[in-house]
């Protein structure tokens, strides 16, 4: 059993990195990585609101949504088509709540924070998350890790790019691919090297 | 009416969501193997941006301040749904290859990047318009980067064999890099570089 979670968050981590391998949450991984600083604090927001809010779609999911969920209330009913508009609610909902929840306890980390958590109710990887958590089938369980891996793996990816830029300011880069064409250029290749992970079987 | 005009074809090259603005990087890069899925997402991101733009445009002066980013989000999730369903319908093997990110439209950047610098400021035709024309861009940039992956990492066009691979008895050998998702980055920054150098005022600093 624990071999199976601790394969599974391996796999979120490294081998289906949700940046490098699905190409989730471009638009931030492209423009907040320009200093390593700000990168960790958006990658820390990402692992918090990702293990928050995976499970709990899971839940609702499993519950309410499902076909035949609500057999217990004799109602026969498939709300699955549902399914985009609840998780990006649930998603909206959980931000503003850890916003409120992070303001009131524990004020310091708030303001690290502050500037990101409403830029990640955006964040396509968090939505893609949930949608994975569906489309895969995972159980409660599995999702509780397979949130915490993918958003590890997210805020790898976007700490490693960062760091990455911060050191390509000293180097002579042609003038009409500078920042935004040679960042993609980078990420494609920490793309390549993290597909070294994909022949890894677990 | 020239107005409308430059509304709409201004995003499709001098101001592209992608590759200027920056936007909705995510699924230009992870459906563009194929020519075939890469049409289907751009229709589906063209319509949404489209009505998305009209939609909020229309309720932009009943809706307060605060709540209208939840407000937005529900008008583009609701037609994101409406897209879904009907590319499931119509194009059921498509939306198979296109998984999850049918759904990731929702948080396509150019939908609620566009809705707030435009859609909220601006009447509906022409909201509609800005909408269309982003959806343009966006079809622009995903189409050319997936007929050159198809073409030349397969050897294809549409599932059409135009040179045929050397696996099959014909001369061409495929580059396999174009099959890789990474190479999707590499087309991008290539263009980007591109537009830089014949247009420097396109570069934002």
């Amino acid at each position: 059993m624990l071999e199976h979670y601790l394969s599974l968050f391996i796999k979120s981590v490294f081998i289906e990195n949700m940046a490098l391998a699905f190409f989730l949450g471009m638009c931030t991984f492209l423009a907040v990585s320009k200093r390593l600083e700000t990168a960790v604090g958006l990658g820390i927001a990402v692992v918090v609101v990702q293990t928050i809010t995976v499970p709990i779609n899971n839940l609702i999911y499993h519950n309410l949504l499902a076909e035949g969920a609500l057999s217990w209330l004799g109602i026969d009913l498939d709300l699955t088509f549902l399914g985009l508009i609840t998780y990006i609610g649930v998603i909206a909902a959980v931000v503003q709540i850890l916003e409120m929840v992070l303001d009131k306890f524990v004020p310091k980390l708030y303001h690290s924070l502050g500037i990101f958590l409403p830029l990640i109710t955006v964040n396509c990887v968090i939505l893609a998350g949930s949608l994975f958590m569906v489309e895969r089938d995972y159980t409660f369980g599995e999702s509780v890790v397979f949130g915490i891996g993918s958003g590890i793996g997210w805020a790898l990816a976007i700490v490693a790019l960062a760091g990455i830029r911060e050191k390509l300011k000293y180097s002579n880069v042609p003038s009409g691919l500078r920042d935004l064409g040679i960042t993609f250029i980078t990420a494609g290749l920490m793309a390549m090297a993290f597909m070294l992970f994909s022949g890894i079987q677990l | 009416m020239n107005k409308s005009l430059t509304t709409l074809t201004t995003p499709i090259i001098k101001e592209n969501p992608v590759i200027v603005q920056v936007l909705g990087i995510c699924s230009a890069l992870a459906v563009t193997s194929k020519l075939e899925t890469a049409i289907v997402m751009a229709l589906a991101v063209t319509f949404v941006t489209a009505f998305a733009n009209m939609a909020v445009s229309l309720i932009r002066r009943q809706v307060p301040g605060s709540i209208r980013i939840i407000v937005e989000m529900t008008i583009i999730a609701s037609l994101v749904i409406v897209a879904d369903q009907l590319i499931k319908a119509f194009a059921f093997g498509v939306s198979k290859q296109l998984s999850v990110y049918v759904g990731l439209i929702i948080t396509n950047c150019i939908l609620l990047g566009r809705t707030e610098a435009f859609g909220l400021k601006n009447a509906p035709l022409a909201s509609f318009l800005d909408g269309l024309g982003n959806g343009l861009g966006y079809s622009l940039i995903l189409l050319i980067v997936a007929s050159i992956r198809e073409l030349f990492g397969a050897g294809k066009l549409l599932g059409f064999t135009i040179l045929r691979v050397n696996t099959e008895g014909g001369w061409y050998v495929p580059n396999g890099l174009l099959v890789l998702p990474a190479s999707a980055f590499f087309l991008i920054g290539l263009i980007i570089w591109g537009l830089h150098t014949l247009k420097p005022e396109t570069k934002q600093e």
